[in-house]
């Protein structure tokens, strides 16, 4: 394996290339889930019956995921205090513990979606299910690969590796919880 | 790239690097320059199978029913397969991967003075997708039900039901294929952003970048900023093609026209995403061989900004005929016809750039010539497209086919052109052969242009694209009209033919061609510093790594000798040794200084290879 290039250790911008690149990698996400929350609201708007399916979403459950991935973040934010202070164990314990919320959330979605399923409100069942499904999804896709990473991260992070990867996994992982904040209200609360 | 091997590795140092085995050396590398080519190289084969198919189907629009030598009789299914992914190949597997990620992996590195790109790794994977995609696609055409038939622009419902497609499982192994590809390319776009912004050599302003860089990375940005929701709505159709979901399709609620704004709002801007990288490589030709400055390179710029940011507001004039609200058509109207402006700058900056140079028409010179000229022909056409009251005269006919040829000709195969032949001394440390580079070039040129000047006038005259054989529709099987379409099927047989020369130029000069000096053009820009070809890590075996003094065009500067002035070169009066200092006039940003101590301490290498293990 060789070492870094030159090219990767400069900081012509006076920022970390790895936090550019993540910056960039943000833009690129926000545009996939801009244009489909767009594609969804327009024909929400064109489609006034959708309320209906909408009102049979569970507040209280999307409410306690959003909880879930709130708290998520602000244990990413204290990973990253702790790197920032070379704490790398810390970091990692703090980063564990991130993971453990995305699991509680995935589980939580996997609950809330067997229940909607049981009773009929499946991918076909209207309009609006199919993009309730594909947007949580997506999200959903978010959620495990960013734990996935995330773990990664924490066992460098434990031998006190690579702590600036801390930020860059929680900037990752405020995004993934922002996108979430557009699609509650969109998906469960306006009904 | 099995080609490139015996010279692309023929350099004589390589301390830094062990030997590696052929495979980790060329299909396994992380150097910039070997993925550059392993891009350029998947990229003409592609062109071949995309060159076949358009082969293959004008043989059945010249001569409809018969047997195409080499192909056999051409089924309607077929012809819709091969037009649709002649198509798809031609725009994504061709114009994509060569202008941007052959050229801009091949050249960015090096001319912004560094070893390699800032995420080497990833690099490798976005060529590796971008491959597995390419063999997906080719996969698609053995399917059951064969290739996917429902043009490039893939519209619902034909794309979304396979009852009417045919196609069950193409289409769906299509869209895969294609999803693959912009995950390629997001990658690696990503690297080429973040290298241009974070890694140019000390001294380098932002008015020192060559404007071909420049341009690779506003097309990245441009197609990073589009494609997000065409990833959307890729996901939408697969559903909707193998859920039972009901996006696209009116008779459960869903709606068509939004896989089109889905579409177009990346489809449109992606025009500009192959226009932009081909305009840049034009630049860099035309300064070095009309030996003058580029006439306005801010002008050039900011247009090219000006470019990226109207071609987000214009994808509409796409469906003028879709059923959408002519009001918004008359909007779309004003946007698209406010583009050509930015556009046509550009040109009149380029034609200014030769006005009183010394100019020599080499091979890449012509290309780059040949490119301005037929690219207005493309451009002006396009105003009769744009405008939304003969554009409904226009619409699906092969006035359309032919103004888009004029446009993607250009940027793609003549643009291709010009690079290749330009920095084909720089890749393989070889020249190629000059008096074969211009035969081919008039063989193409003079046949381009007799195939689709044909189909303007068969296309102004009614001719409706997408049809297996005009013999069913008596007022489009006239004997003119056919005369017309056996000149232009004709006159690809011939274009064709000396692609044949092409290819034998471009392999017996990778191996036998005149050797090459490292600055074979006198020309200014970074990459002529290294060697041709250059070594892996492209200057760490210099004395230093590359500090940038001036912009990138100082062509006859009044102050010099010779006609040529590079950016390398410290300023007259000053020694050649390492300065102390970096020049506190040459960059006003504090950051540099930073940068230029990590490239002049090469041993830091070493530790960091030790935390990195």
């Amino acid at each position: 394996m060789m070492g870094k290039p030159i090219a990767t250790t400069r900081t012509v911008m006076g920022v970390s290339t790895g936090k550019l690149a993540v910056w960039w990698l943000i833009v690129s996400e926000i545009v996939i889930f801009g244009g489909l929350l767009a594609s969804y609201v327009m024909h929400r708007i064109g489609h006034p019956e959708w309320a209906a399916s909408a009102a049979h979403t569970d507040v209280r459950i999307g409410g306690l995921n959003t909880m879930v991935l709130l708290t998520s973040s602000l244990m990413a934010v204290l990973a990253h205090a702790a790197a920032g202070r070379g704490d790398g164990p810390l970091a990692a314990k703090r980063l564990a513990v991130t993971i453990g919320f995305a699991v509680m959330f995935l589980c939580v979605k996997a609950y809330e979606w067997t229940t909607e399923i049981s009773h009929g409100y499946t991918i076909t069942a209207s309009g609006f299910w199919q993009f309730y499904y594909v947007a949580a999804g997506i999200h959903a896709a978010h959620i495990i690969a960013g734990a996935i990473i995330m773990g990664f991260v924490m066992m460098q992070a434990r031998r006190n590796h690579e702590l600036g990867r801390v930020e860059l996994i929680g900037l990752y992982w405020h995004f993934v919880d922002l996108v979430w904040i557009f699609l509650f209200p969109l998906l469960y609360i306006a009904k | 790239m099995a080609t490139a091997a015996p010279h692309a590795h023929d350099h004589g140092h390589d301390d830094a690097h062990p030997e590696e085995s052929w495979v980790i050396k060329y299909l396994w590398s992380t150097d910039h320059k070997i993925i550059g080519l392993q891009y350029l190289f998947t990229g003409m084969a592609m062109a071949i199978i995309g060159g076949y198919f358009a082969y293959a189907f004008r043989m059945q629009l010249a001569f409809p029913g018969e047997s195409v030598p080499t192909y056999g009789v051409v089924s309607p299914a077929q012809y819709n397969a091969m037009v649709t992914n002649h198509g798809t190949i031609m725009i994504f597997w061709v114009a994509m991967p060569v202008l941007i990620a052959a050229f801009g992996n091949f050249l960015i590195p090096l001319m912004l003075g560094c070893d390699d790109m800032v995420f080497p790794r990833i690099n490798r994977l976005s060529y590796q997708i971008f491959l597995l995609s390419a063999l997906v696609l080719i996969a698609s055409f053995f399917v059951p039900g064969g290739g996917f038939g429902g043009a490039w622009t893939s519209y619902p419902p034909l794309s979304s039901e396979a009852g009417y497609s045919l196609t069950p499982l193409g289409s769906t192994i299509w869209l895969l294929a294609v999803a693959l590809e912009f995950v390629a390319f997001l990658l690696g776009g990503i690297n080429f952003i973040t290298t241009t912004m974070n890694s140019r050599a000390p001294g380098m302003k932002y008015t020192d970048i060559p404007m071909v860089v420049w341009m690779i990375v506003l097309a990245s940005i441009i197609f990073m900023a589009s494609v997000g929701p065409l990833i959307a709505g890729a996901i939408m159709l697969l559903f909707d093609q193998n859920l039972g979901t009901h996006f696209f399709d009116p008779t459960a609620g869903g709606d068509p026209l939004l896989w089109q704004h889905l579409f177009w709002f990346f489809g449109h801007p992606e025009v500009y995403v192959v226009l932009l990288p081909a305009m840049g490589i034009v630049a860099e030709i035309i300064t070095t061989f009309a030996r003058k400055k580029l006439f306005g390179y801010k002008t050039v710029l900011y247009t090219a900004i000006a470019t990226g940011i109207l071609s987000f507001f214009v994808w509409a004039h796409h469906q003028f005929v879709a059923g959408i609200d002519p009001r918004m058509a008359n909007l779309f109207t004003a946007t698209t016809v406010l583009i050509s402006i930015p556009i046509a700058e550009m040109c009149f900056v380029y034609i200014g750039t030769l006005y009183g140079g010394s100019i020599r028409f080499t091979t890449p010179m012509l290309w780059a010539l040949a490119f301005i000229f037929e690219f207005l022909i493309g451009g002006v056409t396009g105003i009769f497209l744009g405008a939304s009251g003969s554009d409904i005269y226009f619409h699906d006919t092969y006035f359309v086919l032919a103004h888009f040829h004029y446009t993607f000709f250009p940027i793609a195969i003549i643009g291709t052109f010009a690079a290749l032949t330009y920095w084909f001394p720089k890749m393989f440390g070889r020249h190629l052969n000059e008096s074969l580079g211009k035969i081919h070039f008039w063989g193409t040129v003079i046949p381009f242009n007799m195939i689709f000047i044909p189909l303007f006038i068969l296309g102004v005259g009614g001719q409706h694209r997408r049809i297996y054989s005009y013999e069913h529709f008596p007022e489009l099987f006239q004997p003119w009209q056919q005369d017309l379409r056996v000149m232009a099927t004709v006159s690809l047989l011939v274009m064709l033919v000396f692609q044949a020369l092409f290819l034998m130029n471009f392999f017996y000069s990778i191996f036998k061609g005149k050797k090459a000096s490292k600055n074979p053009y006198n020309a200014n820009t970074l990459e002529w510093l290294a060697d041709s070809p250059p070594a892996h890590g492209n200057f760490l075996h210099l004395a230093e790594m590359p500090v940038v003094h001036r912009g990138p065009y100082e062509f006859n500067h009044p102050d010099r000798d010779e006609d040529y002035w590079p950016q390398w070169l410290p300023p007259e009066g000053v020694s050649a040794a390492p300065p102390a200092d970096p020049e506190p006039a040459a960059d006003p940003e504090p950051a540099d200084e930073s940068a230029d101590q990590d490239a002049d301490q090469d041993s830091d290498q070493d530790s960091d290879e030790e935390s990195a293990s």
